[in-house]
């Protein structure tokens, strides 16, 4: 589809959320925290990819409260106390989600179940309306 | 069997009410988790005046906090309402967010000050508590302290009259 | 007087469409010849008015004529002509008549290559068509106009969004409308199918082209448009799980279950009543996802100014179409049910297992997409559901396809053997096995478990892809003559699936070990990561045609020996003074290295000071394209098999000569 970003900010949201901090132990875990956190003002983007203000003081935030050893479950509810579930970009498990997590898999197996019944208990009784083509083709085939 | 085959238009009957509920709802509008609760601590210098301003300065009575900046179009859109307000007594505390002393006071200036005290947040900690996303959001305070609604952009007369002035007035 | 006439030909292309509604319906419902052989001629004329108010806008375009409104909103003075011409499909509008222009181009074409198809299945095709051009004329003609004048006339543009000013974006959207579009043809033989209670081999080997190109068209589009949002968008992400992606990719995941229950159609007569299903389902998600993009239900990166109106329009419409294609199924597709054996363990057995996993995992995007508004309808508050989820639920959901494209490609039709197939596919288990261990140790110092996982299913998928040609070349005496013997068909399917192994690795790969920094850098300094020197060399300014650019020069090498010099760039769009990255790329097939400017650091010094770089490393980047684009030509490869056109003769002589057509 035709990619547009509208409203206010976000010529700047397209741009790529660069900072030069400076690299620290916690890299890899920060990078993995901004990534799976949305930016609110966005149109949706993760905090690591906007620069929106509000982005850049949530990286910060990150960056400082993991300076502090803090886990990553202590960071995640610090932002879901103040901006709900919305900021998580991995909705939690819990009541209000487990369709989410589990309709798919749930779905597969009803799918597979069907598929497997379809497959098994065939009936072979009616006639085929037209001509087997396989048939037909491997007469034809035939000097192969 | 030949339910299955009514299945799609199941799912097609349970989408279009979905779509249609969609069409009538601002999906960039985030619910804050803070409503029903009481405001988040803060302490920050006031603005424009000696002293430090907390939460407890604002317990004891309803009134609205306002976070705004002088950056803040829509803050431009909303402040003759709240000149309004004012002028009908609405107490308004205002938390000037991320922004300077000088620029936030000198738009006051310009302007008109709609606010009974005024707070200073430079950096964006107490609107970072708070959970403020978009300049201008307003709360709701009640009397006890605790937040008990929020309304993210300009403020104007229909929110006033069907959101706001209702639950002040549960209040008093 | 140019716009009106354009206006004009969408208000003539809408009587016509109507035209070509009524008259072969009537014609089919009371048996006329003549009146079902209308709908040809409307069609192509339906599809010159269309091309006419097509040619229009863009002459708008071209002549920069300021007083409408649409060329107002999309271009400027400055823009140059190649982008004035893209500009017609940039915004809403425009993209509407694209849109427009593409269901007559194909309706057209079905017009053209129907003439040897029975007169009333024909007939009802095009009147199916020309109902989804009544539609959308309407639509257009009702809340989105782009012939709408501005007044007073303005001085100039306000230019055409900057993301769009790139060559990716100028072919991307015509391919992927293409392909949206494209399942409208598999759409109109569905419900021509239920119509006429015809469902048969024939009618599988009459729709499995067009479905088969258009599905190549939409994988054209998606991956274009990835590539595009790779280097456009300047954060090195490829395909983020956006809702309007997703728009396009459940489209295209139940277009792959199609063509698949399509060869089992044709080939077993089997599965009709699934792959009318299919075929629906297809076009379904391609009006879901217009609906998705222009009504402004979900917060998405890419989507269109929204008005209300639009949603409310386009949401009834895609009720009437789909409600009334459904109800039809209810009704006729019972008949359908099948006939004639099926085993598990058969090429058509597998197929059926390959559209469980595909339907399943377009359901699973579908339910992630739409779970925010549903959350929200409960009213249990607000949820965002982000690419962490989708990987974890469609990684599971499609891995399996990998293990069984190799089956499915080596059983045999009806019934094969488990030895037999053992016999054809165990060099190659074997070959993927062990190399597929080994990748990550040769290319990394990191053995990652789940990069080997990737790196063995992608080295199976690639090396039984070639089973099926080769087993055909064996089974001739000399091997150029057995190539000649391969037909189109069967080289197609090799390739898409060639495709899909490159796409595999690629992905495993390139999402498991690709590094970025951001570093902050003064001329002369240099960066290093993942062995690889980036040396900043400085800034220059230069003007574009309507940009101003700061262009930073960064070399690139590795062991003090030069690989690349590149020249990263963040221009100012003047008209709309927005700022973008032009990220740059040096890539080889195993590695992708790229550098994006972010912002001068020392704004005082003009721009001779520090700057921000961010710096990344992408193993097998290339894979993830290249392996769309086999994809692309094994598809239409496929779609131009001798056997259709051979076939389209047979059908006119006599309806049994339909299986000799086949062989």
């Amino acid at each position: 589809m035709l990619r547009i970003l509208l409203l206010c900010g976000l010529w700047l949201a397209a741009q790529p959320a660069l900072s030069a901090e400076a690299a620290t132990a916690h890299d890899e875990r920060y990078q993995y925290l901004v990534n799976e956190l949305r930016c609110l003002v966005c149109q949706n983007q993760s905090i690591a990819e906007s620069n929106a203000p509000l982005a850049q003081d949530l990286r910060a935030q990150v960056r400082r409260q993991l300076d502090e050893g803090r886990s990553d479950a202590e960071i995640r509810d610090y932002l879901t106390a103040r901006y709900g579930d919305f900021v998580l970009y991995r909705p939690p498990f819990k009541a209000a989600t487990w369709l989410l997590w589990l309709g798919p898999f749930a779905l597969l197996a009803v799918a597979l179940a069907v598929a497997l019944r379809l497959l098994r208990s065939r009936p072979k009784a009616a006639p085929p309306a037209m001509p087997d083509p396989e048939q037909l083709r491997r007469i034809l085939d035939k000097d192969t | 069997m030949r339910w299955r085959y009514l299945l799609p238009i199941a799912v097609l009957a349970g989408l279009t009410v979905l779509f249609a509920f969609g069409l009538q709802q601002d999906p960039r509008l985030v619910p804050s988790p803070l409503i029903g609760k009481p405001m988040p601590a803060f302490d920050q210098a006031r603005l424009g005046a000696e002293g430090r301003a907390t939460q407890a300065d604002l317990v004891g009575r309803p009134l609205l906090v306002n976070f705004w900046a002088s950056w803040c179009a829509g803050c431009q859109v909303e402040h003759p309402f709240l000149m309004q307000l004012a002028s009908q007594g609405v107490e308004i505390v205002g938390i000037d967010y991320k922004d300077t002393d000088e620029a936030g006071l000198a738009w006051l200036g310009r302007h008109g000050n709609p606010f009974r005290s005024l707070v200073a947040d430079r950096e964006g900690v107490a609107g970072l508590d708070w959970g403020v996303y978009g300049v201008p959001e307003t709360f709701v305070i009640d009397a006890r302290g605790v937040i008990v609604y929020k309304h993210v952009g300009p403020l104007d007369e229909r929110v006033w009259r069907e959101q706001i002035r209702p639950r002040l007035q549960e209040q008093s | 007087m140019i716009p009106e006439l354009g206006h004009f030909a969408l208000l003539a292309a809408l009587a016509v469409a109507l035209a070509q509604v009524l008259l072969p319906a009537w014609g089919v419902w009371k048996r006329q010849p003549q009146f079902m052989a209308a709908a040809g001629a409307a069609a192509q004329t339906q599809f010159a008015l269309v091309l006419l108010s097509y040619a229009c806008l863009t002459w708008a375009f071209i002549d920069r004529d300021w007083s409408v409104a649409y060329v107002v909103a999309n271009a400027h003075s400055e823009l140059p002509l190649p982008y004035r011409i893209s500009a017609v499909w940039g915004a809403h509008e425009g993209s509407m008549l694209l849109w427009v222009l593409m269901l007559s181009g194909w309706t057209f074409a079905v017009s053209l290559f129907n003439r040897r198809l029975p007169a009333d299945l024909s007939a009802t095709v095009l009147a199916v068509l020309g109902a989804l051009s009544v539609g959308f004329l309407w639509f257009m003609l009702g809340t989105s106009n782009p012939f709408d004048r501005e007044v007073p006339v303005p001085a100039d543009g306000r230019d055409l969004n900057p993301l769009l000013q790139d060559p990716g974006l100028v072919i991307h959207p015509p391919m992927l409308y293409m392909g949206y579009v494209g399942f409208s043809v598999a759409f109109a033989f569905a419900i021509a199918a239920l119509i006429s209670g015809r469902m048969d081999t024939a009618w599988a080997r009459w729709t499995r082209p067009w479905t088969t190109t258009a599905w190549a068209f939409l994988t054209l589009g998606i991956t274009l448009g990835s590539w595009w949002a790779y280097h456009e968008l300047g954060w090195g992400g490829w395909w983020f799980w956006d809702p309007v992606e997703n728009a396009s990719f459940m489209p295209w995941l139940v277009g792959t279950a199609l063509i698949h229950s399509l060869a089992v159609t044709e080939k077993r007569g089997l599965l009709s009543a699934w792959t009318v299903l299919l075929a629906i389902l297809a076009f379904a998600l391609s009006l879901l996802g217009t609906f998705l993009v222009r009504s402004g239900v979900l917060v998405s990166v890419h989507a269109f100014a929204t008005d209300p109106a639009r949603g409310v329009f386009i949401l009834a419409f895609l009720c009437v179409v789909l409600g009334i294609a459904f109800t039809l199924y209810a009704w006729r597709a019972p008949r359908f049910a099948g006939q004639g054996e099926l085993a598990l363990f058969s090429r058509e057995g597998l197929l059926l297992l390959n559209n469980v996993f595909l339907v399943v995992a377009a359901a699973g995007v579908l339910l992630g997409t739409l779970y925010p508004l549903l959350i929200d309808a409960l009213k249990l508050g607000k949820v965002s559901v982000g690419p962490p989820y989708f990987n974890a639920i469609f990684i599971p959901l499609t891995a399996p396809l990998a293990v069984l494209v190799g089956l499915g490609a080596a059983a045999n039709w009806k019934r094969a053997t488990l030895a037999e197939v053992w016999r054809r596919v165990r060099w190659a288990a074997l070959a993927a096995a062990v190399l597929g261990l080994a990748l990550p140790v040769l290319l990394h110092e990191r053995y990652l478990l789940a990069a080997a996982a990737g790196s063995v299913l992608a080295l199976w998928v690639l090396a039984t892809a070639l089973q099926e040609p080769w087993r055909r070349i064996r089974s001739r005496r000399r091997f150029v003559e057995g190539l000649g013997q391969v037909p189109r068909g069967v080289w197609g399917m090799s390739l898409a699936h060639l495709g899909l192994g490159f796409w595999v690795l690629g992905v495993s790969f390139v999402s498991l070990y690709s590094v970025e920094r951001d570093v902050r850098l003064s001329p002369g300094q240099s960066a290093e990561l993942h062995g690889y020197e980036f040396r900043f060399l400085g800034i220059e300014n230069y003007a574009g045609p309507n940009y101003d650019a700061d262009r930073g020069r960064v070399t690139i090498s590795r062991d003090g020996q030069l690989l690349a010099e590149v020249l990263p760039e963040k221009r100012l769009y003047r008209a709309q003074q927005s700022v973008m990255t032009e990220a740059v790329v040096d890539h080889t097939p195993l590695r992708d290295l790229y550098v994006a400017l972010g912002e001068p650091l020392d704004p005082e010094k003009n721009g001779q000071g520090d700057w921000a770089l961010r710096l990344y490393v992408k193993p097998m980047m290339r894979l993830v394209w290249w392996g769309g684009f086999v994809m692309v030509v094994g598809g239409l490869l496929a779609a131009t098999d001798r056997r259709y056109r051979l076939a389209r003769a047979a059908e006119a002589r006599s309806p049994a000569a339909t299986s000799e057509a086949m062989a």
